[in-house]
């Protein structure tokens, strides 16, 4: 049996939510298929249940996501959570298990609204029990007030970096040092982008406000590092890196990393949506029209999911998601639809406008992005080495299918969540050529793992 | 498959030899190799096929053993017969049919395979409870398996170290022949030599008419269901649920007339694993972690087309959706075949023209 | 290694963690609960066996997988604790139930 709505939704984050929401309200028969078990998504994790000591170091725009999840709460739309979507077609229909059954759910229009994932950037050693992603400590910090002990490094680039860092200094962690793989340059360059966009200049002087309440704090601020490496033999025992030249290894309990964020595409690929490269900040996209409607002609995409913006201009393109919807069910009409669209994306415009000093300012660098170490494992789930790449590369591999089939990366349980852009990485550096041209993965169902059981017992 | 097999052989040879292959997204025939050396249900209607899939059945170990040797792959060839596994009664009733005329067409030269019960499957596999509604099995002797992904790579491996070049992404759009030599043309390249072979699977349909070939081939689907990675259960070769060398279960029978439509579907996904729980009720809560769609190539009798043209002479065309069982004889017959000129007995049986010979009436 | 920032208040549940009874807070994910516990791996991978413990937290690298309540190659990042819960590492490749 099949459930059938106006507008269903993949996703429980600010996207998914803030469409939902109002989709109800114009009317439409809504319902959200979250994998997570409570609303927030990964920005909001557990804001719903969120400890009070551990929300007052979190800072206050975590604290912005409960009036969103109150609000989705408030309306009449549906909440299936801890739904772990595994199938999706282009006609809108869902595959998803619950409580260990499978079951379909069908949109007449459906928005996939899932959010980012951190940027996979393999290092020597990341691998070894200690390494965990920043995003990963923060969301241990959300949801359950569990912090790393002993003491720690986080390494890497991206906004989330500094804010996890600040966050853990905040709550008594020894941070023994932030080791950031982004130049000083970068931070002059970025500058360049301050006359255009004001809300940027609030926006570094935050960061730097950051940066420097963390060195009072006693964190050892490195910039610019390189040869990153986690070392250890069967758990992290200290990190390596070079900085201004010089070799200097530090030991740690546990190593932090995190390279920025890119759009979680699993779903968006396998129902078959186009993709574009964004080079600014290496990743691949979800290509959507101003309302957030892709090639697939019930489907749209809003929130990170279609590109990097962040938590609030996420809520605000699921609302722009959600005006399309209910025009498209005819409630309303194409006037009405734009009118209201207009200040959400008046406040969208003032938004994005940071967004060149933001790829500007955390753009990971190409290097890193393609490892050079032979022994680094690439594919954490069938441990697949650069060196083992590179000679599938040698033997004429041409793309990450054929290179898949040569080597089984990307064949295991995470689908290649972990390893697909790397990959592309990898095969672009040794063929000389965009990473654009390279490709991705042919993403296939299951995108989550279902037991045999829950497909058989399926009915149509 | 077809390809590398035949490209391999001829470099095994010292022949020089150079292989064009397709982009990263073309359509791959090879995807849809399941890794079985199936014999018991190959030849229905053309006993030479029957007898040549069990010639290279016999073969395959010394090939696995020469594979070795020049890639230094070993593609996990196992031989001990093979089960097919029957969930219905109706299912054996046709199976027995089969194995009755395949018994009358082989005439003298034998046909082994026979019906066995349900308690002598149960010892074949002892790692795994057969299901209850299973309803008997067919067993071949001569079956079966090897892992297919190392096979791949270890023809494009032992290819390249015996001095083969590869060229992919030269996808062949046309083939012209002149003064006694081939040239076929990619989209930025062109390549001559005084022979070729066409083993590109679907792409022989456009490329064959051009060297005066014809052969009838279509497309035709079949889903694969690939499990997460469990410890060693099954070593048997399993007709469509087989346990591979990696610890995977692999689930795979559909075939379906759905043109060059490689995705999957939810119904046909469904039966494969209802089929595989009811086989064995333990499999109910593994995991699957991958689905794809292959596209088969099939001729009109199912059995291989092998071919050279006789208005262009150096010309060759090899083709069946058999690739990796008949990958033995692949890399020793028809790459002398294609290099000396010799051909193993009654090999014109294999032509195309078999297809233009009308049915008597 | 990881500490909690407060002890599981008033809903607190225990789980079995590899024979050992711990108790955790209502509500967290397994995975949590046994980087809380100190654990120093949580499973050990298919192919070469070496241990990991869980990397993204958030349902998409799978190095998470572990045995719970008899049932192999779970996602803990993504599972809740359950009064009585019986957790295993998972140990390389899964077994299939008797």
């Amino acid at each position: 049996m099949s459930d059938t709505v106006d507008f269903l939704i993949i996703g429980g984050g600010p996207a998914g939510l803030a469409a939902a929401t109002l989709a109800d309200e114009l009317g439409l028969s809504t319902l959200v298929l979250d994998e997570q078990s409570e609303p927030g998504g990964q920005i909001y994790r557990g804001i719903e249940t969120v400890h009070p000591k551990t929300l007052s170091l979190l800072g206050e725009d975590y604290g912005q996501g409960a009036e969103i999840a109150q609000a989705f709460r408030k309306s009449g739309a549906a909440y299936k959570p801890d739904a772990s979507v595994w199938r999706v077609d282009e006609d809108g229909m869902v595959a998803y298990s619950h409580n260990g059954k499978g079951a379909t759910a069908k949109g007449r229009r459906l928005l996939i609204a899932t959010g980012a994932m951190e940027r996979p950037v393999p290092i020597p050693g990341w691998t070894l029990p200690g390494v965990m992603t920043a995003g990963g400590a923060q969301v241990l910090l959300k949801s359950a007030g569990v912090v790393p002990s002993g003491r720690v490094v986080v390494a890497g680039c991206g906004p989330l970096a500094l804010l996890v860092t600040q966050q853990l200094v905040t709550a008594g962690v020894n941070v023994a040092a932030l080791l950031e793989t982004t130049r000083i340059g970068d931070y002059f360059s970025a500058a360049r982008h301050l006359p255009k966009a004001l809300r940027a200049r609030n926006y570094l002087s935050k960061g730097m406000k950051m940066r420097r309440s963390i060195r009072a704090a006693g964190v050892a601020i490195h910039s610019g590092v390189e040869k990153l490496a986690a070392i250890g033999d069967n758990r992290v025992q200290s990190v390596s890196f070079q900085s201004g030249g010089s070799q200097s290894e530090i030991p740690v309990d546990s190593l932090l990393l995190h390279f920025g964020v890119a759009p979680n595409t699993q779903i968006t690929r396998q129902v078959g949506c186009d993709h574009e490269w964004y080079e600014a900040q290496r990743y691949w996209r979800p290509i959507r029209n101003e309302w957030g409607a892709t090639n697939c002609d019930a489907i749209a995409v809003a929130g990170d999911g279609g590109g990097i913006d962040g938590a609030v201009a996420a809520a605000l393109t699921g609302r722009l998601a959600a005006l399309d919807a209910a025009h498209r069910h005819g409630v309303i009409d194409s006037v009405e639809r734009d009118r209201r669209a207009t200040p959400i994306r008046a406040e969208l415009g003032i938004h994005s406008a940071i967004r060149p000093l933001l790829d500007a300012l955390f753009t990971p660098p190409r290097d890193i992005c393609a490892p050079k170490d032979n022994e680094t494992i690439v594919c954490r789930c069938e441990e697949v080495s650069v060196s083992d790449l590179r000679e599938a590369i040698t033997l004429g591999a041409m793309g990450p299918n054929q290179l898949k089939s040569f080597t089984r990366c990307g064949m295991g349980p995470c689908q290649g969540r972990m390893c697909g852009l790397t990959v592309a990485e990898l095969i672009a550096e040794a063929n000389g050529e965009p990473v654009e041209n390279v490709g991705y993965y042919r993403i296939r169902p299951p995108i989550k793992p279902v037991t045999l059981g829950e497909l058989a017992s399926m009915s149509d | 498959m077809f390809g590398a097999a035949v490209a391999y052989g001829l470099a095994r040879d010292g022949v020089s030899t150079i292989m064009l292959d397709g982009a990263d997204g073309s359509l791959r025939a090879a995807r849809g190799n399941f890794g079985l050396v199936w014999v018991q249900s190959k030849g229905l209607g053309l006993q030479r096929y029957a007898d040549w899939s069990r010639e290279s059945a016999h073969l395959w170990e010394d090939f696995a053993a020469d594979l070795r040797d020049s890639a230094g792959i070993d593609v996990n060839h196992q031989n001990g017969g093979g089960l097919n596994l029957l969930l219905s009664d109706e299912e054996r009733e046709n199976y027995r049919r089969n194995i009755d005329i395949m018994r009358q067409q082989a005439g003298a030269d034998g046909y082994d395979c026979e019906i066995i019960e349900r308690d002598e499957i149960q010892k074949m596999v002892p790692g795994l409870r057969v299901g209850e509604g299973v309803a008997g099995g067919s067993f071949g002797p001569h079956d079966g398996h090897v892992n297919p992904l190392k096979m791949l790579r270890a023809l494009h491996r032992g290819f390249t170290q015996l001095s083969g070049r590869y060229f992919p992404c030269n996808e062949v759009n046309h083939i012209s022949h002149d003064g006694g030599v081939f040239v076929a043309k990619s989209a930025g390249n062109r390549f001559t030599a005084p022979k070729i072979v066409l083993a590109c699977g679907h792409g022989i349909t456009k490329l064959a008419p051009m060297v005066g070939l014809n052969t009838p081939i279509r497309p035709q689907r079949g889903q694969v269901l690939v499990t997460e990675r469990i410890e060693a259960t099954v070593e048997m070769a399993l007709g469509s649920i087989r346990q591979t060398d990696e610890g995977g279960f692999m689930f795979g029978n559909s075939e379906e007339e759905t043109g060059f439509d490689d995705g999957t579907t939810l119904p046909v996904t469904r039966n494969i694993a209802a089929r595989a729980v009811k086989a064995f009720p333990q499999l109910e809560n593994v995991r699957l972690v991958r689905n794809w769609g292959c596209i088969r190539v099939l001729t009109p009798d199912k059995c291989a087309i092998y071919d050279e043209s006789e208005t262009m002479p150096g010309a060759y065309v090899a083709t069946s959706h058999s690739g990796v069982t008949l990958g033995a004889v692949n890399a020793r017959h028809i790459s002398r075949w294609v290099s000396t000129g010799d051909t193993p007995p009654n090999f014109d049986q294999f032509s195309a023209r078999r297809f233009d010979v009308p049915a008597t009436a | 290694m990881f500490r909690r920032l407060h002890e599981p208040d008033g809903q607190s549940v225990s789980i079995d963690f590899e024979g050992e009874i711990i108790n955790v807070a209502a509500g967290e994910t397994v995975a949590a609960a046994v980087l809380a516990a100190g654990a120093e791996h949580s499973r050990t991978t298919p192919v070469t066996g070496a241990t990991r413990l869980p990397f993204c937290m958030m349902g998409a690298c799978f190095d998470c997988l572990m045995e719970i309540d008899g049932i192999p190659n779970r996602q803990a990042c993504m599972v809740r604790v359950e009064n009585g819960m019986k957790v295993r590492r998972q140990e390389g490749k899964r077994r299939l139930e008797a």
